[in-house]
Parts: C-alpha cells; sequence; structure tokens
C-alpha cells in the first residue's frame, strides 16, 4: 500500500520546451480548436468539412477576397506587434484600442486640413503623426504605472473609451463635414491624403511587414529589447542589474502606442478613407489575442493574423450557403480561443500520477 | 428633475448587476474582463426562455445559469488550467457576443415578421409598477418606489454580497483568497473551490444584468448588439465602487445619469458636446484609478491577488 497522504495527481511546472517541440504541440493545439469548433458546427446540423471549406474559399476563393482577408490583416498584425512589447515587459496593455484610435485622429488632422501638401510628404507626416498620437496614449498608463503603481490593464481600458468619444466629438463637433447634411460625419479624404495601393491592396500591408521584422530585430538583437525582456522576467532583478525600469517602460509603451498609431494611420488612410468611430472596430482586442496565440513572437503573429483574419473574411460567405450569420465567426473565434489557451496547460505543465514515481 | 433620476436608475440598474458580478469576481482573485460576453450570453439565455415560456422566474433562472456557464469556461481555464486571466476573460467576451448575436439571429430567422417578442403577461410582470402604499409618497415614491421589478431585485443583490463578503465567514475566506492565496491554501481553505464558486456566482448576477438588458431596456422585443459595452463599463464601475457592492449602487446610478444626461441636461444653461456627456464617466474612473493609486491605499485597491493565477507549487 502506498501511504494515502499523497494526492492522486500533482501538478508540476515542466523545464523550457525546445523550439521545435514546442511548434509542433502549437500546431496540435491549432488542430484541436479546429476540430472542436467542428463540432460545435455538427451541433447546429451541418457538415463541419463543408463549412471550413467553405471558409476557407470564402477567404481565398480569389483575388478580391485575398485582398479583403489582408485588409482585415493589416491593422490587426501591426496591433499584434505594438501588443508583443508590451506583453514582453508584462505590461497588460490592453489599451491598444485607444492607441489606433489617437493615430487616426492625429494622422486625420493632416489629411483634413494639409491636403495640399505634396503627396509623400503629407502621408509621412501622416504617418509620424499617428505614431505620436498612439504613442502619447500609450505613454500615459505608462507613466502612471511605474510612478504611482496605477493598475494599467484598467487604465488604459478606460483611455479606450475616452479615445473613442474624443472621435465623437469631433465628428459632432468642429471637424464635421459641413457637406453632409444627415448624420453628422467627418469629410472623405481628398485622394491626395489616401494611401496608394500595392498590388490592389493598400501599403499599409508592406508597413506591417517591415514592423514585423522591425519587432523581431528590436526584441532579439538590441540592448533596449533585451531591457523589455529582464523588466518582464523580474523587476527587481532589472533595477539590481542597473536598469532604469520606469524609463524602460515608459519608452517601450511610447513605442508601442507608436506601433498602434500607425495601424491607425493605415485603417483611416488606407481603408476607411475617413475618421469613423469604427476606425479601430474591436482590433486592438483581437489583437491582444493574437499575440497570446503567437506567444509573443512577432513571425507567429503573422501566421494567427492571417487565421484569424481568413475565418473573420471567409465567414462573409456563410449566410448565404449555410443560412449561418456572420456571428458564427466570433462563435468559433471564442471557441478556438478557449481550446488553445487552455491547452497551453499541457504545454507549460505537467500532472504526475500518483504512485508514477521516477528512480 | 425627477424624471432624469428615475431614468438614470433605470439606465443603471444592469450597469449595477454587471459590477457586483465582477467585484464578487475580482474579491476572489480573478480579473474577468468576460463580463460583456456573460452579460451577452444572460441576455439571450434570458429572452430566449422568456420567448418561449413567458415564466419570469425560469427566464431569470436561465440568464442566471447562462452568465454562470460562460464563467464556468473562464474559471476552469484560469484556475485549473491556469491559462492567463486577461486573455481569456477577452475570449469570453468574444465568444459571448458572437454566441448571443448568433443565435440571437436564428431566433430572428424562425420568428415571422422577424421581430422576436416577449410574450404580453412576461412584459406586464417586468413594467414599471408603484408600489402600493410607498409609491403614493411624493417624489420618493415615484423615484424610489416605482421601478421594475429587477431594480430592486439588482440593489438587494448588491446588499446581500457585500453582507456576505463583509460579514460572514465564508466571505472572509472569499477575500484571503483574492489577497493571498498562499496564506489562505496554507489556513486550509480549499483555493480551487472557493475562487470556482465565486467566479461561477459573479457569473450568474452578471448574466442577471444582461437579462435586465433585453428585457427590460430592449422594450419587448430582441435587439442583436444589445449590450453593447455596458459590461465593459461594469468593468470600469468596479473600480468607481472602490471593490464595494454597496457603493456600486450609488456608482451604477451615477453612471446611468450621465448616460440619460444628455436628454436632460438643460441645453441653454450648460452647453457641453454631447460626446462629454457621455466620455464623462470614464474620464472620472480613469482619474479615480489614478487617484486612488497615488494615494496608495490598500483599503480602495484592487485585491492583491488579482489577475495573478495560484500554483501550489510555486510559492
Amino acid at each position: 500500500m502506498k501511504h494515502s497522504s499523497e494526492p492522486l495527481f500533482r501538478v508540476v511546472k515542466k523545464t523550457e520546451l525546445s523550439g521545435g517541440k514546442l511548434t509542433l504541440l502549437s500546431l496540435f493545439a491549432l488542430l484541436l480548436a479546429i476540430f472542436v469548433g467542428g463540432l460545435f458546427i455538427l451541433c447546429l446540423g451541418k457538415n463541419p468539412f463543408l463549412v471550413y471549406q467553405s471558409i476557407f474559399g470564402g477567404a481565398f476563393r480569389s483575388k478580391l477576397a485575398i485582398q479583403g482577408t489582408i485588409k482585415i490583416a493589416i491593422p490587426l498584425l501591426i496591433s499584434a506587434l505594438a501588443i508583443t512589447l508590451a506583453f514582453k515587459m508584462k505590461f497588460w496593455n490592453i489599451g491598444a484600442e485607444g492607441q489606433i484610435i489617437m493615430g487616426a485622429i492625429f494622422a486625420s488632422y493632416f489629411a483634413l486640413f494639409h491636403s495640399g501638401l505634396p503627396h509623400i510628404l503629407l502621408l509621412l507626416l501622416m504617418l509620424v503623426a499617428g505614431m505620436v498620437g498612439g504613442g502619447l496614449w500609450g505613454l500615459i498608463p505608462a507613466f502612471f504605472k511605474s510612478k504611482f503603481g496605477t493598475n494599467e490593464t484598467l487604465l488604459t481600458l478606460m483611455l479606450n473609451y475616452i479615445a473613442l468619444y474624443l472621435i465623437k466629438y469631433l465628428t459632432e463637433g468642429p471637424w464635421r463635414d459641413p457637406a453632409s447634411s444627415g448624420f453628422p460625419k467627418i469629410a472623405t479624404f481628398v485622394p491626395n491624403a489616401q494611401l496608394d495601393k500595392v498590388l490592389g491592396v493598400h501599403a499599409g500591408w508592406i508597413i506591417a511587414l517591415i514592423l514585423m521584422v522591425f519587432v523581431f530585430i528590436y526584441l532579439r538583437y538590441t540592448k533596449q529589447g533585451y531591457e523589455i525582456s529582464v523588466v518582464g522576467e523580474s523587476e527587481n532583478t532589472a533595477r539590481y542589474a542597473g536598469m532604469n525600469v520606469r524609463q524602460i517602460v515608459m519608452r517601450t509603451m511610447f513605442l508601442s502606442g507608436a506601433i498602434c498609431g500607425i495601424a491607425g494611420m493605415t485603417q483611416a488612410t488606407g481603408a476607411a478613407f475617413t475618421l469613423g468611430e469604427s476606425v479601430a472596430g474591436g482590433v486592438g482586442f483581437t489583437a491582444i489575442i493574437v499575440a497570446w496565440l503567437a506567444r509573443l513572437n512577432p513571425f507567429y503573429c503573422l501566421v494567427m493574423t492571417l487565421f484569424l483574419s481568413a475565418l473573420q473574411k471567409g465567414s462573409s460567405v456563410m449566410q448565404s450557403a449555410f443560412g449561418l450569420s456572420t456571428y458564427v465567426s466570433d462563435v468559433l473565434q471564442g471557441i478556438i480561443l478557449f481550446v488553445i489557451l487552455g491547452f497551453d496547460f499541457f504545454i507549460q505543465y505537467k500532472i504526475i500520477f500518483r504512485g508514477a514515481h521516477k528512480k | 428633475m425627477i424624471y432624469f433620476l428615475f431614468a438614470a436608475i433605470k439606465a443603471g440598474t444592469p450597469l449595477l448587476l454587471g459590477t457586483t458580478g465582477e467585484i464578487v469576481t475580482e474579491k476572489t482573485g480573478n480579473l474577468n474582463l468576460g463580463v460583456e460576453g456573460m452579460m451577452f450570453l444572460g441576455a439571450f439565455a434570458g429572452f430566449y426562455v422568456g420567448h418561449h415560456t413567458g415564466n419570469l422566474l425560469l427566464t431569470l433562472l436561465a440568464s442566471c445559469i447562462m452568465g454562470a456557464l460562460g464563467a464556468l469556461i473562464y474559471a476552469f481555464l484560469t484556475v485549473t488550467l491556469k491559462a492567463n486571466q486577461t486573455v481569456s476573460g477577452l475570449a469570453l467576451t468574444i465568444f459571448g457576443t458572437g454566441f448571443a448575436n448568433f443565435f440571437g439571429q436564428i431566433m430572428i430567422a424562425n420568428t415571422e415578421g422577424g421581430v422576436p417578442k416577449l410574450p404580453e403577461n412576461l412584459i406586464a410582470q417586468l413594467a414599471e409598477t408603484p408600489i402600493p402604499i410607498l409609491g403614493n409618497i411624493p417624489v420618493v415614491g415615484k423615484l424610489f418606489f416605482s421601478h421594475n421589478l429587477l431594480v430592486y431585485v439588482a440593489v438587494v443583490v448588491a446588499i446581500l454580497c457585500y453582507l456576505y463578503m463583509a460579514k460572514t465567514r465564508h466571505g472572509l475566506n472569499m477575500r484571503s483568497v483574492g489577497e493571498n492565496p498562499a496564506a489562505a491554501d496554507a489556513a486550509g481553505i480549499n483555493v480551487t473551490l472557493v475562487k470556482y464558486v465565486h467566479i461561477l456566482l459573479g457569473g450568474a448576477i452578471c448574466g442577471l444584468g444582461g437579462a435586465y438588458i433585453s428585457l427590460i431596456n430592449g422594450g419587448g422585443v430582441w435587439n442583436n448588439n444589445c449590450v453593447n459595452g455596458q459590461g465593459w463599463i461594469a468593468v470600469a464601475l468596479v473600480i468607481f465602487a472602490s471593490w464595494n457592492p454597496v457603493k456600486a449602487i450609488l456608482g451604477s446610478f451615477v453612471f446611468g445619469a450621465f448616460s440619460v444626461l444628455q436628454f436632460y441636461a438643460p441645453k441653454d444653461i450648460i452647453d457641453i458636446p454631447n460626446a462629454f456627456y457621455v466620455m464623462l464617466p470614464y474620464l472620472i474612473t480613469a482619474i479615480v484609478l489614478v487617484i486612488s493609486s497615488v494615494r496608495k491605499s490598500k483599503k480602495y485597491a484592487q485585491p492583491a491577488g488579482c489577475s495573478i493565477n495560484y500554483f501550489r507549487e510555486e510559492r
């Protein structure tokens, strides 16, 4: 008989997994998630294979569909990269939404009131303005967190709303398009202030890819990137090593916000051609999911972004093909997230059952 | 003025339920950002059952159960599987929102005319009725004793939660789990059980808040996207109320007042753009958050164990 004080099973943390094994397990989690999503579809009385096939088809069947998918992916990837920076530092920034909006507002100022400038100069100005806007909005919670320990999750959440209603104010007040008589809105940008298209999609995708490489190199090979991960691991260690934690937190959050601001700029000037309340439209939240599922790896961010964008785009054909509303993509997205989040446990921990002694 | 305050209470009630639910959840050490999702789940379940049965008790029960089921997913992920609380909560919001809209859309498609309605008798039960005698008191009667049933339910739930957390042993256990799970564990409290129970309880209350939105605010008709961010306001209100359900009563009505202020404010005296009225609650919450952290007051702070998962072997 074993002594009964030993619990039936206990949970211990695994040692770090090798990169290859991690990728394999992550892939398995994704497949499992798709499988569970399929069970949900089965419960609705539809054939999961056909549904998945048509989602995939809806996202990639034609040039136009692919362009649509990429258009969804651009702001998502950029914001996910921004969040990666903050989360690496264990700064739980859920304010990407607000930072996107502020970037869009700042960029729109030039699009609306300085649209006569030379095209390239104007776009560059808008880019910088977007970065400043988003960056400042990211700096606010960083300042209060590092100085007073203010909870950043809750503060960034509030800042999202403040930014959102700032757009509402501008739309109804000072920036209202006098030409629109009915519902108040901001004027459409003149073509000179619109982002050019490259291969049929606005140039935001090039910016996104550049940023992806930048964030990868920044985190992996620069001193500042190293400082971020040290602060993320342990603030005390960072302090002991003589790092200025406050400065690092503020610098990183400015950068994170600035990248979100770029997403806002590309959305306003590349996709919507105006500033509206839906300029961020939940991207800031979905990006958190992307960054997390990608394990804060910039290249995985691209994979997860494409996956979620395809799901979203592909679901738009569900109504006509299966009589399922597009909301099915949200449900599936939720289920997939649950499964992947839950499966993480089996990557990080292992369960040891009673009696299974090593040695 | 009375009409304004009356409308404020009416608009604040779903916030009160959501806030109370989230306070219970956070006090046990879990920041659940899925309030919006759980309210959506409750809103749909409540309306669906109400639409088909017309039974008030079943309706409210269904919304509570559905909210609790949403919370169960979250609890399983964060407590048992130790997943990140922020991301799990967001996932729950995405799921709940999608679920309610998806099945809401099916309900719309299956209803003749495309407008699912609540049965008359249920609407009558939920109508605003003055309480006999008390309702006849001038001003006060109209303001406090002429509401629909769920307003009183919400206030009672909030007070009960306060009493439970502040005055009972179970409440003390639960708060200790929220502040320092390792110490609670050492003291012989079953941390996992306590967390599960209260996350589910919080979810049920949030679900009820969702039901309020679909049953009362919707005017007896189902609308997709009906919760529309109120769950997030509830998360904000938790801070505003400094984790105290009784303060949440006042806080919710203040927030409710802000949300209807633009319809009642004397425009000729104070002329502020509408957007700022709506922004005000968030601005105030942000300021409250900063001030309380500057003052470093432990009393008005988030439970110390919040958003950190407890892993026994990592003490």
